[in-house]
């Protein structure tokens, strides 16, 4: 951990938060008597913010914003193992998921090259239906300004024939296109 | 002969091509018809479930729409990111809260009656591994493999239903029936550093140059995997992981399917055992060869 956190809880304290958090992820993160089995089998502890446990925590306490900005929730990987191992059953990885969908929705991401690469991801699939590799990594290198990111792993993907100059475009692609448009359209009649 | 649907995903159509091609001449030998989800979509993968659960559901669940129509009750895919993506479509189609929204947006026909598996569960469960032992044809003479199966393939054991979570040994046996050397393995379900390759491979080299590191440990030659994403982590990416831990790791990282496909007889090219970056022809070895005894003297 490279800094100490100061925090005055009463400052920022936001008392919707837990129950945003709850409804959101479906799970009870009241439950959560700090026992740390989740940080203790995550192995991504070494370059977050605030461990997973604390996170929990953090969320009990109502500090929206230090949990909806932390770098944490977008550096986990969903890899599971603190769901697994958590004794309240609490699906601790689901959430992150819902944190991190949170943090999108009130512009608090902070880590955007993460976002950028999922969003790029999704673009790929809403314009050929299938995600599309050689043409995802440069326009992210481009968008993310890295424009020589993984450059080394290209002669060796060229070498063994892996590197496709062509999308594979599939037949159905304005019928996935059409999930994402209903998705938005369902969204915007249930926030009206 | 049984008609299973298959879902390849992206990734077996890129990067891990070795994967669907021995996936396919696997099944092919062991008597497994595999109907090609027709004209398939990706399932969106992290990316969509970081966005909305609903639209990581929707577009797994088209996949399935298609493959019920097609008249199959069980997918098969090899990679376990899609196979999450897919058994979030059916417990979504399934939970009352949210059927109506998920139905609304996948737009299809939807019955959410069809079964999603693994390749490994496929091999494991309904072949088994006493039936795999017998159709072994190039038993290994004394090649050792370690297994790594990586995060979701158990994981969250509630919803993957397959296997130990904390110690999977469906790997370790199907290996072991072909004749394979199992060292246990303490790393075999620590994560590799998932999709941060790209944005920040800083973590892969850490985390996949932990597990390469234990396999040389427990005296492994290769490491067998069973997700295109691991493979590429521990593969595609040693180099990288030998810059960021100055290591020189030359460890062959082969999938689950061409490990058994060789013991089956399958020819290395059809099992695009080429196309990995590591060189893994120790797969063929008839036997190691004795070591040069030291000359005495006198």
């Amino acid at each position: 951990m490279e800094h100490i956190h100061t925090l005055s809880i009463q400052n920022t304290y936001d008392a919707d938060f837990i129950k945003r958090v709850e409804e959101a992820s479906g799970q009870q993160v009241s439950k959560c008597y700090q026992c740390g089995n989740c940080s203790a089998s995550c192995n991504y502890t070494y370059v977050y913010d605030y461990p997973v446990n604390q996170i929990m925590r953090l969320i009990q306490l109502g500090q929206r914003e230090i949990v909806l900005k932390s770098r944490s929730i977008w550096l986990c990987a969903s890899c599971q193992a603190c769901t697994t191992r958590c004794p309240c059953n609490i699906e601790v990885s689901h959430v992150m998921e819902s944190l991190r969908i949170m943090s999108r929705e009130e512009k608090m991401v902070s880590l955007k090259d993460i976002q950028l690469f999922y969003d790029e991801f999704l673009r790929s699939v809403k314009t050929f239906g299938r995600v599309f590799e050689t043409g995802l990594l440069p326009v992210f290198n481009m968008k993310a300004k890295r424009p020589f990111g993984d450059m080394d792993l290209a002669p060796l993907v060229l070498k063994k024939g892996k590197l496709h100059l062509l999308p594979s475009r599939i037949k159905g692609r304005k019928e996935v296109a059409g999930i994402f448009e209903r998705l938005e359209a369902f969204h915007k009649k249930h926030e009206a | 002969m049984k008609r299973i649907a298959y879902y390849q995903g992206c990734s077996l159509e890129g990067l891990a091509s070795e994967y669907d091609i021995s996936t396919r001449a696997v099944c092919d030998a062991l008597g497994i018809e595999l109907i090609e989800i027709p004209d398939w979509n990706c399932c969106g993968s992290s990316p969509a479930h970081s966005a909305d659960p609903l639209l990581s559901s929707a577009l797994a669940g088209r996949n399935l729409a298609i493959a019920e129509a097609e008249g199959c009750d069980v997918v098969m895919t090899p990679c376990p990111g899609c196979l999450k993506s897919l058994k979030g479509a059916l417990e979504t189609c399934h939970d009352p809260q949210q059927c109506d929204a998920f139905r609304e947006i996948l737009g299809m026909p939807f019955e959410g009656r069809i079964r999603a598996i693994s390749v490994l569960e496929l091999l494991y469960k309904d072949v088994g591994v006493d039936a795999l032992r017998a159709q072994v044809q190039k038993p290994y003479a004394d090649q050792v493999i370690v297994p790594y199966y990586g995060c979701l393939l158990t994981r969250p054991p509630k919803f993957a239903d397959f296997d130990d979570p904390e110690n999977p040994v469906s790997m370790d046996r199907l290996l072991e029936a072909v004749g394979v050397t199992v060292p246990d393995f303490p790393y075999k379900t620590e994560c590799c550093g998932a999709t941060y390759g790209v944005t920040r491979n800083d973590i892969v080299g850490k985390l996949t140059g932990r597990i390469l590191d234990m396999a040389l440990r427990v005296g492994a030659e290769a490491v067998a995997v069973a997700c295109p994403l691991c493979q590429q982590n521990l593969d595609l990416r040693q180099a990288q992981v030998n810059r960021h831990m100055n290591r020189t790791f030359d460890l062959p990282v082969v999938y689950i399917t061409q490990v058994i496909g060789i013991a089956l007889g399958i020819a290395p090219k059809e099992l695009g055992l080429d196309k990995l970056f590591v060189n893994a022809d120790f797969l063929l070895r008839s036997a190691r060869e004795e070591e040069p005894q030291a000359k005495t003297i006198g």
